[in-house]
């Protein structure tokens, strides 16, 4: 089992006849992803490495029933891109895009919480299932099928996780790279509510960063809800305070956003939170060690 | 992206925000004339990319212009350090002349985003002039915040309701509600992730001004407004991080002497945060994007060679699609282009990732390969010994 995407995912490219839409569609077809259509505006009617192009999404829907998409389509253009995918009637749409404007992702998230398509991104690496299915720019290989949930806030940072994982004998069921935008669809709690209730997640590991508050949420939301253990790795600790991004932000979250307060929330709230970047599959051994001792 | 205060003030005023007559010299004689012009009695601040000017001596009332230019003297070319420049301080190149307003009450006003709701916030205190984060640890009560509709945007009767939060009354809290109005729509068009006035104030004259002012720009939506590269003030950013920016690479500076270069910033985080675990101090934040091409890894491997400070660098490119022997002659070029002598430790993963160690460790370089990040940056502190 796993969430979001499998075998059964029909999914759609938004941006297919792009560089890197084009690209990544050939290596997400590789791996196995079943890619049924393609979107590109004023490009419908031709077929691309053998995959019929449309105008729109509704098309695209209509003539292949497709029911997830990838979005890479830029920056300019890619909310709208969100949001067609969401009246089409998609169940997921998975946005790539590095660099959308905040003006325009605050109608998009204010819209989606009225729509029944889920958005995982802007700007994240992707969603994959090991051996079944996978939407999105990561590195195949370093993925085995298994039962721990991944779920990160970065991109790169994620593969080195997932290979020490691998490395570890800890295959994935699925992971999720939710984004690292300041507005993003699915954020952390989002993600752990779906490997809470995945009979094929055993375990979850969680990446996260120094910025916003989502990790100390999904901390507290662990800590009341999740019946699987959870470890996770924080970056930042290191990081200098730098360049400040406004300050007012940081007033409405209460000044969180060190990593300290980060790895302190989630350890308190009982996750094994890594010490460091080269220990993040040893961190996932411990607790699912320590979840087998409870039962035992 | 960030602008001076004399800019952020144009903007608002442009939006129909009064502001103080003032005038911007880039000289202690134009100083001097642009007080005169203002009477004599005027307020001279430093210009610089950060707050907390006042208490590092970059803000002054002026009695006569030839104390302004004596004053503008002595800060043109001197470094401020403020909570908010970091211990390097920042340099005074502008200087804005403002005339001198009696204040009678001063208050705070901000536009931004909030995380957590995913909408834009207006956030407002009656305590003006001093840091918000301050009254926000010491008496959050005096804080008002309201989250905006993105559907229905900001209503007069939400702006009302925040002006008399404030105190306001009469005339003069029917022109706060439009000030507050225009700048919800400042920070809309203009794609503000920050539009900041601090002080608001009411002059002792009973009209509403904009006394200092604050804009950061979405970085992401500067391809809709040409004019904002224009805006942009270089002498108050690192040079390396001008050239840095111009190859699309994410660079900060740091005091070690081990540069880093790494595709994605959470990995080049994780990867600063091994480095001072193993005892080594990172010279520098360097983010080529996940994606690295070898173009990129080039200029930033020049990029980093340009600082002094570094004795040895540290590559970790986790990529898996991308290939690793196109990454290695990116990083042979470079070094051989600048006659890099300086030891290299190189972790990549990828595709061809033996073919990219072969031409490593036969470049010549003083390069070692390693599988690991741990076992690499142990490799990387031993050999600075």
């Amino acid at each position: 089992m796993s969430i979001l995407v499998n075998k059964s995912s029909r999914i759609v490219v938004q941006g297919i006849t792009g560089r890197s839409g084009l690209f990544h569609t050939q290596q997400c077809r590789e791996y196995g992803s079943n890619i049924v259509a393609g979107v590109t505006p004023g490009k419908g009617g031709i077929h691309i490495e053998g995959i019929p192009v449309f105008n729109t999404v509704a098309e695209a829907v209509k003539y292949t029933t497709a029911n997830v998409s990838m979005i890479f389509v830029p920056p300019p253009g890619a909310a709208d891109a969100i949001l067609e995918a969401a009246d089409a009637g998609l169940e997921l749409a998975v946005c790539i895009t590095e660099g959308i404007p905040v003006r325009d992702m605050v109608p998009v998230k204010a819209i989606l919480k009225q729509s029944k398509m889920r958005l995982v991104g802007p700007n994240c690496p992707g969603v994959i299932t090991p051996g079944e299915c996978k939407i999105g720019i990561m590195p195949g290989h370093i993925h085995k099928p298994g039962n721990i949930g991944v779920v990160s806030r970065s991109g790169t940072l994620t593969y080195e996780a997932v290979k020490q994982l691998s490395d570890a004998g800890l295959g994935q069921s699925t992971g999720v790279g939710i984004g690292g935008d300041p507005i993003i669809g699915m954020n952390f709690v989002d993600v752990l509510k779906l490997f809470n209730e995945d009979p094929g997640t055993e375990g979850v590991f969680m990446i996260g960063e120094i910025g916003g508050a989502a990790e100390e949420d999904a901390a507290h939301w662990i800590q009341e809800n999740m019946k699987k253990p959870v470890a996770a790795f924080i970056a930042g600790v290191t990081a200098p305070p730098g360049k400040r991004m406004g300050h007012a932000g940081a007033i409405i979250t209460g000044g969180k956003g060190k990593a300290e307060d980060k790895i302190r929330t989630l350890t308190e709230c009982g996750v094994i939170v890594a010490s460091s970047p080269t220990r993040m599959g040893e961190a996932m051994q411990m607790a699912m060690a320590a979840k087998g001792k409870g039962k035992g | 992206m960030n602008i001076h205060e004399y800019q952020a003030k144009e903007i608002l005023n442009a939006y129909g925000i009064p502001i103080p007559r003032g005038r911007v010299a880039l000289t202690a004689d134009q100083v001097e004339r642009a007080a005169k012009e203002m009477g004599g009695r005027c307020v001279v601040k430093a210009q610089i990319y950060a707050g907390g000017r006042g208490k590092a001596g970059g803000v002054k009332l002026i009695h006569h212009p030839e104390q302004a230019q004596e004053y503008a003297k002595e800060l043109f070319g001197k470094t401020l350090v403020t909570p908010q420049t970091g211990p390097e301080g920042l340099k005074v190149r502008r200087i804005l002349v403002e005339e001198a307003v009696d204040i009678a009450r001063e208050f705070y006003l901000s536009i931004t985003l909030d995380r957590s709701s995913s909408r834009y916030v207006l956030i407002a205190s009656a305590e003006g002039g001093v840091e918000i984060e301050e009254v926000a640890s010491k008496t959050p009560e005096k804080i008002h915040t309201l989250t905006i509709d993105p559907f229905t945007g900001l209503r007069s009767y939400q702006a009302r309701w925040i002006a008399l939060q404030l105190g306001l009354s009469g005339s003069v809290c029917e022109d706060c509600v439009n000030l507050i109005l225009n700048l919800y729509r400042v920070c809309l068009e203009k794609d503000c992730a920050l539009v900041e006035i601090n002080p608001l104030v009411v002059t002792r004259a009973g009209w509403l001004m904009a006394m200092d002012a604050k804009i950061t720009f979405d970085d992401n939506a500067i391809f809709r407004h040409r004019e904002y590269p224009d805006m942009m003030d270089y002498s108050q950013l690192d040079p390396l991080e001008i050239n840095a920016g111009k190859y699309d690479l994410a660079y900060i500076k740091l005091s070690g002497s081990i540069g880093c270069l790494v595709n994605g910033a959470g990995l080049a985080m994780a990867t600063l945060d091994v480095l001072k675990e193993y005892g080594g101090e990172p010279a520098n934040f360097l983010d080529v994007g996940g994606g690295a091409t070898r173009e990129k890894v080039a200029e930033a491997f020049k990029i980093i060679l340009q600082d002094t400070d570094v004795k040895g660098i540290f590559v970790n490119i986790f990529g898996g699609i991308m290939r690793c022997d196109v990454i290695a002659h990116g990083i042979i070029e470079a070094a051989g282009e600048v006659n890099c002598t300086l030891p290299i430790v190189v972790r990549m993963d990828g595709s061809q990732v033996e073919e990219g160690k072969r031409l490593l460790t036969e470049s010549g370089l003083n390069v070692q390969c390693s599988d690991n990040l741990g076992d690499a940056a142990s490799k990387i502190v031993g050999m600075l010994g």
